[in-house]
C-alpha cells in the first residue's frame, strides 16, 4: 500500500528500494515524481536515464521509460535519446561521482551544447555503492575510506561548474527542503535547454559515519540549520558562505536549444537552401 | 538502376549505412576513420537524420546506443585507440541487446602507434575487447564496393540479432578510392526490427518467443514503459541476483549467435578447388593476396585463397572442410598473428605458414609469392 | 474530502526523519518502526510524507461518508 503518487509514478513491485535507512535519495526521488506529476507530463513521454551508483538505481524504481546505463555516461546516452526523439522529456538522475568525476566531461559538454536534458544530481558527497570513498564533492579535510588522513582534494560545486559550462538553467535544492526542491526540478524540466538541479542529499551510512555527522536525522537538521538562499549567498563574503547549503535558482537563460537548432538545418536542406 | 560512382571506402560505408536506414551517427575525429564522421555530417541532415560530434569516443558509443534504444538505426566510427575507449559501452549494447554498428578503421598500434598506417591488429579486440562472456559479429570488407554492401549487411545483422556489429575496416580499404555501383533499386534487402505482437509479452522486453533466439522489440519511448539495464536481468528487464536467470541470459547471448552461424557467416574462396596451398586473408590484405595468387596461377602453381568476410563468428566449418582438401595454409594479415591463432586452432592436418607485418607497411604480393614458393 | 494519515510499517526502515520533523510530535519510532502516538494532534500537513525516504507514511484523501 502506497500513496497515489508512489503508485502512479513508481514501480511499486520493486519497492521498498535498496537504499539505506534515512538515505536522502528516497526523498529526492519522490521530489522528481512530484515534479513530473505537477507538470502533468505523460509517463510515456518521460525517458529517465541513469548511470551507475546509488542514485542510478532510481531508474529501476521510477515508472517511466528507463535506462540504467554505464558509470558516468548517462548524459551521453541521454544525448542520443534526445537527438533521436526530441519530443521526449529526457531526465538524467546521477550521483556526484557519476556526474562530476567519471562523467564530468559529458556534463560540461551537454551543458555547453544546451541540449534539452534535465540532470538531477543526487549529491551526497561520497561514493556510497562502493562503500564510502571520497568524491569530487567531498569537502577538503573530510574523510572517506580512500581519504583516511583527510581529503586534500578541493571539491567541485557542480551547479557552478554546469553554469560556467553554459547550462541555461541551474538550481540547487536539498533533501530537507522538499517543497522548494520540487519546484526547482519542475522548472528545470519545463526549461527548454540544458537544466541541472544539484540536490544536496544525505548519506548517513558512509559519509555521516566516516565524518561523525551523526544520524540521518542529525544530518537533516544540519541541512535545515545551514541552508541559505541564492540571494543571501550573494550578499555574504566567501568565508561565510563556506559549508552552507544553497537553495534556489542560480541561472536561467533563453539560449537556443541544440535539437531545435539541428532541426533548422534539416528544414533548411529540405527547402533546398 | 545502378549508379557508377568514384568513392573512398570510408564514404562508401556511410552511403551503405544510410541505405540500410542509419539516421543517427555520433562520432569523434580519429585517423583514419574521420571521413566517415565528415560524410555522415553532410549526409544525415539531408535525409532527415542527425549527426553529432561528441566530446569523446565513450560518449559517441553511448549516444548511438541511446538513439537506437528509442528506435533509430545508429552508427559510430573510430580507429584503434577510440575502439578501446568504446569497449565498455559495446558490452552494454551486448547485454541490453541494443543493435548498433561500430566501424573500426584499423591502424597500427599499440597506443597511438602509426596513425596513418594500415594494420589489422584489432581483430582480437573486436572479438574480446569488452569484458565478460559475450558474442559479437564482425565483418571485414576488402573493397570499396564491399564497404557499401557490407555496411548494409552490418545493419541488417545488428537488427536481426539485436547485437552490436563491428564493421572491421582497415586503412587500406578505408582510404582506397574505386569506382563502385550504388544500387538505387529496391532489391537490396533491408531488415527492420522484429516487433512484439503478443499483448501478453509487451511488458517483458526480453521475453523470447518459442523457436526464436532473439527477443522481439518493443521500443523505449512508445506506449509501454520498461527498464533497460546492463545488470543481469530477467525477461522483465529488471536487475536480478538470481544465478539461474543470470546464467540463462549469458548463455542465450552466446547462443543467439552460435545457433545462427550459417546465416551470419560469409566467406569467399577463389581457386580453391584444385589448390595445394591456400592463403587465408581478409580485409585490405586480400588485395595483395589476389595479385599474388594470379601471378602464381600464371606460373602454374596450384594456389587459392580463402577469405572470411565475416570475421566473427569465425567461419570454422568452412575452413575445416577446406583444410581437409589442401596441403598447406598460409595466413596473411597485417599484424603479429591474430587470425593465425584461429587457424592453428581449427586446422589439424596442414602445414601452416604465416606472412605478417607490424611495421605499418603493406604486405607486397611478392612477399606472398615468396612464402608460397618456399613451402616444401 | 477528509485527509487521513496512513502508515505502512513494512516499508519503514526506522530512520526517524518523519518523527523528528513532525511539527506536532504525532509520530514516534517504536521498535525501529514509525508509530502514530498522538493521532489527534495531526494537522495533516504532509511534511512526513515529503521527507520519508521510504514512502512508508503519507496523507490520503478519503471521500466523506454520506
Amino acid at each position: 500500500m502506497a500513496s497515489e503518487l508512489i503508485t502512479k509514478y513508481m514501480r511499486e513491485e520493486h519497492l521498498p528500494h535498496i537504499w539505506c535507512p534515512g538515505c536522502g535519495h528516497g526523498i529526492l526521488m519522490r521530489d522528481v515524481a512530484q515534479a513530473v506529476k505537477n507538470l502533468g507530463i505523460d509517463q510515456e513521454k518521460v525517458c529517465l536515464v541513469s548511470g551507475i551508483g546509488c542514485a542510478s538505481r532510481a531508474a529501476g524504481y521510477m515508472d517511466f521509460q528507463t535506462m540504467h546505463t554505464t558509470h558516468g555516461r548517462a548524459i551521453a546516452f541521454a544525448t542520443g535519446v534526445k537527438m533521436a526523439r526530441p519530443d521526449l522529456e529526457v531526465i538524467v538522475i546521477a550521483g556526484d561521482g557519476d556526474c562530476a568525476a567519471i562523467g564530468g566531461n559529458h556534463l560540461i559538454h551537454a551543458a555547453r551544447r544546451n541540449i534539452g536534458i534535465t540532470v538531477i544530481v543526487f549529491n551526497n558527497d561520497i561514493y556510497g555503492m562502493t562503500g564510502g570513498q571520497y568524491s569530487p564533492t567531498t569537502p577538503t579535510g573530510e574523510f572517506g575510506t580512500t581519504a583516511p588522513y583527510g581529503n586534500i582534494d578541493r571539491p567541485f560545486d557542480i551547479a557552478v561548474l554546469a553554469a560556467a559550462a553554459g547550462a541555461s538553467y541551474v538550481a540547487k535544492g536539498t533533501a530537507y527542503h522538499a517543497t522548494q526542491t520540487i519546484k526547482l526540478i519542475e522548472n528545470g524540466i519545463k526549461h527548454k535547454g540544458f537544466a541541472l538541479i544539484d540536490c544536496a542529499g544525505i548519506c548517513a551510512t558512509y559519509y555521516g559515519r566516516k565524518n561523525k555527522k551523526g544520524s540521518a536525522v542529525d544530518m537533516m537538521k544540519f541541512q535545515r540549520d545551514n541552508t541559505i538562499t541564492v540571494e543571501q549567498a550573494k550578499s555574504l563574503p566567501r568565508e561565510e558562505r563556506e559549508g552552507k547549503f544553497i537553495l534556489g535558482k542560480l541561472v536561467e537563460n533563453d539560449f537556443p536549444e541544440f535539437t531545435d537548432e539541428y532541426q533548422k538545418i534539416i528544414d533548411r536542406l529540405k527547402e533546398g537552401k | 538502376m545502378k549508379n557508377r560512382v568514384l568513392m573512398q571506402g570510408n564514404e562508401a560505408c556511410v552511403e551503405g549505412a544510410i541505405k540500410a536506414g542509419m539516421r543517427f551517427f555520433a562520432g569523434y575525429p580519429i585517423t583514419p576513420s574521420t571521413e566517415i564522421a565528415e560524410q555522415s555530417a553532410v549526409r544525415l541532415p539531408q535525409v532527415g537524420g542527425h549527426f553529432i560530434q561528441m566530446e569523446d569516443e565513450i560518449a559517441s558509443m553511448a549516444a548511438i546506443i541511446g538513439a537506437s534504444a528509442v528506435g533509430t538505426k545508429s552508427m559510430t566510427a573510430t580507429s584503434g585507440p577510440g575502439f578501446s575507449l568504446k569497449q565498455e559501452n559495446i558490452g552494454y549494447a551486448c547485454m541490453t541487446e541494443i543493435p548498433c554498428v561500430i566501424v573500426d578503421v584499423q591502424r597500427s598500434g599499440p597506443s597511438t602507434g602509426l596513425p596513418t598506417s594500415p594494420s589489422q591488429s584489432d581483430v582480437m579486440q573486436a572479438r574480446w575487447g569488452t569484458h565478460g562472456d559475450h558474442s559479437i559479429i564482425a565483418i571485414s570488407p576488402s573493397s570499396v564496393q564491399e564497404c557499401y554492401h557490407l555496411a548494409i549487411r552490418a545493419f541488417n545483422l545488428a537488427e536481426k540479432y539485436r547485437t552490436p556489429v563491428i564493421f572491421l575496416m582497415d586503412e587500406i580499404v578505408g582510404h582506397l578510392r574505386e569506382g563502385i555501383e550504388i544500387d538505387d533499386d529496391e532489391n537490396i534487402e533491408i531488415i527492420e526490427r522484429k516487433m512484439k505482437q503478443r499483448p501478453d509479452t509487451l511488458h517483458l522486453p526480453y521475453h523470447v518467443c518459442e523457436g526464436e533466439d532473439v527477443p522481439r522489440f518493443h521500443l523505449t519511448g512508445y506506449d509501454i514503459r520498461y527498464n533497460i539495464t546492463g545488470l543481469a536481468h530477467g525477461a522483465d528487464g529488471f536487475p536480478t541476483n538470481n544465478n539461474e536467470i543470470a546464467g540463462q541470459l549469458v548463455t542465450r547471448l552466446m547462443q543467439k549467435i552460435e545457433h545462427n552461424v550459417d546465416d551470419i557467416v560469409q566467406v569467399e574462396e577463389k581457386y580453391c578447388d584444385d589448390a595445394e596451398t591456400v592463403i587465408v586473408c581478409y580485409g585490405g590484405t586480400t588485395r595483395c593476396v589476389m595479385s599474388a595468387v594470379e601471378e602464381l596461377r600464371a606460373k602454374g602453381k596450384k594456389v587459392g585463397y580463402f577469405r572470411p568476410i565475416t570475421i566473427w563468428p569465425f567461419p570454422e566449418k568452412q575452413l575445416k572442410a577446406l583444410s581437409e582438401k589442401v596441403k598447406n595454409i598460409i595466413v596473411a594479415e597485417h599484424n603479429y598473428g591474430q587470425i593465425l591463432l584461429e587457424v592453428q586452432r581449427i586446422v589439424k592436418n596442414c602445414k601452416i605458414g604465416f606472412v605478417g607485418k607490424v611495421d605499418g607497411t603493406v604486405i607486397m604480393p611478392k612477399e606472398i609469392v615468396k612464402a608460397v614458393e618456399e613451402v616444401k | 474530502m477528509t485527509k487521513r494519515l496512513v502508515v505502512d510499517p513494512s516499508w519503514c526502515k526506522g530512520c526517524g526523519i518523519c518523527a523528528e520533523f513532525c511539527p506536532k510530535k504525532v509520530l514516534k519510532i517504536v521498535k525501529e518502526k514509525v508509530t502514530v502516538v498522538n493521532p489527534d494532534d495531526c494537522i495533516k500537513c504532509g511534511l512526513c510524507e515529503l521527507r520519508c525516504p521510504d514512502y512508508a507514511i503519507y496523507i490520503e484523501e478519503v471521500r466523506d461518508e454520506e
